[in-house]
């Protein structure tokens, strides 16, 4: 097990809900918490992965999260079980889209 | 003027006609009792013979492998092995127990790992790997067996042969082996005074054997629909809406995987909801994949010819004739041969999966440690020179390759792959593992599945690279870089060019084909799981019970 914590400049989200949960911990996959940050102008992220060694592939995952979807003023937990960048950035427009009330 | 040496001019004959004199003088007939197949074995098999063992991916002549396998290496060795797919525990035993030496194949799947030891070990000399049709091709010139070991269904008295719905290679082989003084032994699952219809007839036939339990096949293209993901999801709706459509694909052939399954599930939904039924997917060279039931029952699809069958398939294909193509006994009829044919001729596009792809768009299954060999990809995957029928989509996408006074058009070679494998491994890589092969295997030709210069486009969850619009190789590689995701190449990308690739539309992210990934979600699958396809199939279809989870 392996924790890594970032924080990425990102225009604040539009508007915000409850917090919203996404996908399941199962092997390949990995389930995302959305909460209310404290800046509104960064989102903060705390991983717990079953995977060592990738620190540098969720760096430049989660930097382009940041950089092409508004996610300023969040806190996002991840819990991981060796979920594919693929998967990792749909679940996380997923959830964000949620988070904003969207749902689909 | 020199005179013309003497020589004889039937020595296979005469050959022949002495293996077949020492079976008789052991008092075979052509019925071989079961526990008597070692003996006729060794009574008609020499050593140094090249002898072709039947087995594909699908149906295995598994009796007669075992059977060879345990004749004795005094009496049987330095055979040259000719075969399809080596995917039997069997199959390797041939090598390892000293009765062969040398192999030329297509496939090896299963005992990949065994056999690339037996290489590396200098026990197994590799003559090469091919993709099927050119070891059919080599049958017929210089790799033509003097012993064929098949698998049919049934036998009659005389002899006459019944494949039932996995045909699969035996006209090739018997045909190349019964008509060059060659030996053609049959196992059998059982012998019938009367058979549904004759597929090789009795005097091409030298020996049958009622083996005693039927011929392995393996399921090998069912996909359950339950592991479909969301990614796969996403990348099906991409390939569909930005290839698919565009080129107005109705003729092809789906590689194996659950990428392509996805597609396949996504025709009465996605497709159906783009308006796409009747325009897209209407011509198969294609197993009879049980994820195709929901199009086929949809009317999207007006025929399938299959390479063989697949386990499970057979009520459901014999209720569908005019799909798929039936003897007048009412089963089906397969045939790897004409299937490629098919798949190399007649076909628009080939889409597939594969393991490494490098940044020239090379790819291979071949991995570090195992040796697995092509099966059908790279003539299926391949743009064939010899095509001269136009149509729609092999024009607009030689006009894309060559520009507008082209005067050939091109096939589509679609590769759709996740950017990572299971356990992170990157597909995209600077060099393929295959080049480090080639040096343990000390073979002349790295094993290369399809050429880069071959691939039309790449499918990611990152978008499409269109490789066809590049203009050069600088072009190609940034176009494969642009979609290669957050893998070290995918990265390693130059971010300025990938976006004036994308200008030009040569590459291609969801949003730019009016795809929202947040879209793809399961519930566009057509079939959901296993039981749906029986559901769709009206209950014709019977999947294996190890697919079965009600």
């Amino acid at each position: 097990m392996e924790t890594l914590d970032f924080r990425f400049d990102s225009k604040p989200v539009p508007q915000a809900a409850d917090p919203a949960l996404c996908g399941v911990v199962g092997s390949g996959n990995l389930e995302i918490l959305v909460q209310a940050g404290a800046q509104p102008n960064a989102c903060e992220v705390s991983i717990k992965t079953s995977a060592r060694g990738f620190a540098s592939t969720w760096q430049a995952v989660l930097a382009s999260f940041a950089a092409s979807h508004p996610a300023g003023g969040t806190r996002i937990a991840i819990n991981d079980m060796g979920a594919t960048p693929a998967v990792v950035s749909l679940r996380l427009a997923q959830v964000l889209a949620e988070y904003q009330g969207g749902g689909q | 003027m020199n005179a013309p040496l003497p020589r004889d001019w039937d020595t296979l004959r005469q050959s022949r006609s002495r293996r077949l004199e020492r079976a008789a003088s052991l008092g075979f007939g052509k019925e071989i009792p079961v526990d008597r197949i070692i003996d006729l074995l060794e009574a008609v098999i020499q050593p140094g013979d090249r002898v072709c063992l039947e087995g594909n991916n699908q149906k295995q002549a598994d009796f007669l492998s075992e059977s060879l396998a345990d004749c004795s290496p005094e009496r049987i060795n330095h055979l040259s092995m000719v075969q399809s797919v080596l995917a039997l525990p069997s199959h390797v035993d041939l090598f390892e127990r000293g009765l062969a030496n040398r192999l030329d194949f297509s496939f090896s799947g299963p005992q990949g790992a065994r056999l690339a030891k037996l290489v590396q070990e200098q026990r197994i000399e590799i003559g090469a790997i091919h993709t099927y049709l050119e070891l059919f091709g080599r049958y017929f010139m210089d790799l033509t067996p003097n012993v064929a070991l098949i698998a049919a269904q049934a036998a009659d008295a005389e002899g006459n042969l019944y494949l039932g719905p996995n045909t699969e290679d035996t006209p090739a082989i018997v045909e190349a082996t019964a008509f060059k003084g060659g030996i053609v032994i049959a196992q059998v699952n059982e012998r019938l005074e009367k058979l549904p219809r004759v597929d090789v007839p009795a005097d091409w036939v030298d020996f049958t054997v009622l083996a005693p339990k039927p011929n392995y096949i393996e399921p090998l293209f069912t996909r359950d629909p339950a592991q479909i993901t969301e990614v796969q999801v996403l990348m099906a709706m991409m390939a569909i809406k930005g290839i698919y459509a565009e080129y107005g694909v109705t003729r092809l052939n789906h590689g194996i995987g659950f990428d392509t399954a996805a597609i396949e599930l996504l025709l009465p939904t996605y497709a159906a909801d783009l308006g796409l039924k009747g325009k897209i997917c209407t011509h198969w060279a294609l197993n009879p994949h049980p994820t195709l039931i929901p199009a086929i029952e949809a009317g999207f699809v007006e025929s399938v010819h299959c390479f063989g069958s697949e386990v499970g398939m057979d009520a459901y294909i014999s209720a569908r004739s005019d799909v798929f193509f039936t003897g007048a006994d009412g089963s089906m009829r397969s045939n790897r041969a004409f299937s490629q044919t098919a798949g190399l001729y007649a076909c628009d596009m080939f889409i597939g999966s594969t393991l490494q792809m490098d940044m020239a768009g090379n790819s291979s299954t071949a991995t570090l440690g195992r040796i697995t060999g092509f099966g059908g990809a790279p003539n299926m995957g391949s743009d064939p020179h010899g095509r001269r029928h136009a149509s729609p989509a092999w024009l607009k996408a030689g006009r894309e390759a060559y520009g507008s006074k082209a005067i050939r058009g091109r096939k589509l070679v679609v590769q759709m792959v996740e950017t990572f494998r299971e356990h992170m491994a990157p597909v995209f890589v600077e060099e393929l593992d295959a080049w480090k092969l080639q040096k343990s295997m000390g073979a002349e030709l790295p094993p290369i599945m399809i050429y880069g210069d071959d691939v039309s486009h790449i499918v990611t969850e990152e978008g499409i690279a269109n490789l066809l619009l590049c203009r050069s190789p600088e072009e190609r590689e940034q176009a494969i870089r642009g979609v290669a995701g957050f893998t070290p190449v995918g990265m390693a990308r130059d971010k300025a060019m990938v976006e004036n690739l994308r200008d030009r539309g040569i590459v291609r992210r969801p949003e730019d084909l009016g795809i929202d990934p947040r879209q793809a979600t399961r519930d566009l699958l057509a079939a959901r799981s296993v039981k749906d396809l029986v559901r769709w199939s009206g209950g014709l279809y019977a999947p294996p019970s190890r697919f079965r989870n009600w």
